[in-house]
């Protein structure tokens, strides 16, 4: 058995730890939160954005535009997003291993595809693994506004308009609820599927001005920027999520371990007294 | 004196939303000035002050990246951002409007850059009109 000073010498540690992963607990329930906060307060303006594509796409047939149509795929871009710091469980393993296997899946070689990271674990994970990386995005705030994600979106958005790739994908991990995330992979360019007859309800045939086409030219590439935005916000929401569900877990098993330690401390103490009366018995003993 | 709907939304959050006598906007195509009981309209909108007339008072966004949906009731802006005199740092505004001038002197740059600084001195100057109230 380890002796008294050993084991009060590992209780005060694992205290220590106990009290730093308490205070991220309560951290990054606060900055979930505001991460839930920001999310909702994004989502009209989403909305609002789709409405009038679905109802300038529903209501005059035949426009085109190189954001609405598929074109054939040479080359397949991914967005991913990753956390900044790690402490967060499983969160950046989830993503990673998914994403992983759906690009042995669906691409032979590496010329196929190109990767838009943010978040600097994702970096260092998939600079590990070999994957040929766009561009990296690191140190991102907790709360992003939408002007300091701008130039992420407008990567993206490019990376398609200049049919450097032809689609896009995004990989996020959906927040369900503060102690489940799942990991989502949301298709961004070509707009295909949000646009398709979906008929807007009350939209009235609207005069466009100048044109259906310069309307659309406008909105399409915002719109896809709003996603990849709402993507983001969404991502963070579950990070600070797997956080707080990693650190209450660790605090839990702080505390188990201190009382399993401070049960083989007064053990171990009551050993040496129990001793020291033995030994003290035998030399009276020994002495009469 | 009638009135409509209006509401400004951005992805940080809701910046106006109330009822109001008349918007005026800078569309692509020329100034709109919308009234209650304009026909439905969609229509971008140029890096501008829009000016909200509302309880005889006047109210400027600078408004930037967006575009204007008018319905028979109702008249949503929709942009990327869009600041109330309140919110705009002038001293910032100056700063960037200086430096995307400066930008715009070396002009044996790419296009990118030139459109970039064009787009920033907008902005700048949109900010500084709003934040002077005129």
């Amino acid at each position: 058995m380890a002796s008294l000073k050993e084991i009060k010498g590992r209780i005060q540690s694992t205290k220590k730890t106990k009290q730093i992963t308490s205070a991220m607990e309560m951290v990054s329930a606060s900055k979930l939160n505001k991460a839930q906060q920001n999310a909702q307060r994004y989502e009209p303006y989403t909305k609002k954005i789709k409405d009038v594509v679905s109802g300038i796409a529903a209501g005059s047939s035949g426009i085109s535009h190189p954001m609405l149509e598929e074109r054939p795929v040479k080359k397949t871009g991914y967005i991913a997003i990753f956390t900044d710091q790690g402490l967060a469980g499983a969160y950046n393993s989830n993503i990673l291993r998914d994403l992983m296997q759906k690009l042995r899946e669906r691409h032979q070689s590496k010329d196929e595809y190109t990767v838009i990271v943010i978040g600097r674990t994702g970096r260092d994970l998939l600079k590990r693994y070999g994957i040929p990386m766009f561009d990296e995005i690191t140190g991102l705030p907790d709360q992003p506004s939408f002007n300091d994600i701008k130039n992420v979106t407008r990567l993206a958005v490019d990376l398609y308009a200049n049919e450097d790739v032809d689609e896009l994908y995004i990989w996020y991990n959906h927040f369900i609820n503060p102690i489940q995330q799942k990991v989502t992979e949301k298709k961004l360019l070509p707009l295909t599927e949000e646009v398709s007859e979906e008929d807007s309800k009350g939209t009235a045939q609207y005069e466009y001005e100048p044109s259906p086409e310069a309307i659309l030219k406008q909105l399409l590439p915002q719109y896809a920027e709003s996603l990849i935005y709402g993507a983001l916000l969404d991502a963070k929401a579950s990070e600070f999520g797997a956080r707080m569900t990693a650190m209450s877990a660790a605090t839990d098993n702080a505390n188990n371990m201190v009382d399993d330690l401070t049960l083989s401390y007064n053990r171990a103490r009551q050993a040496a007294v129990t001793q020291e009366i033995t030994e003290i018995v035998g030399g009276a003993a020994a002495l009469e | 004196m009638a009135t409509m709907h209006l509401s400004v939304v951005t992805p940080d959050g809701s910046v106006f939303d109330g009822e109001v006598e008349m918007v005026s906007v800078r569309a692509e195509s020329g100034e709109m000035g919308i009234l209650p009981g304009h026909v439905p309209t969609v229509a971008p909108l140029k890096i501008d002050a829009v000016r909200i007339k509302y309880e005889n008072k006047v109210k400027l966004l600078a408004v930037s990246e967006g575009f204007v949906e008018v319905r028979s009731d109702a008249v949503n802006i929709l942009a990327e951002s869009a600041e109330t005199p309140g919110e705009i740092d002038p001293k910032r505004a100056r700063i960037a409007k200086e430096r995307a001038e400066e930008r715009l002197d070396r002009i044996n740059e790419e296009e990118i850059d030139v459109m970039r600084a064009k787009l920033a001195l907008k902005r700048a100057n949109t900010r500084l009109k709003v934040s002077e109230g005129s």
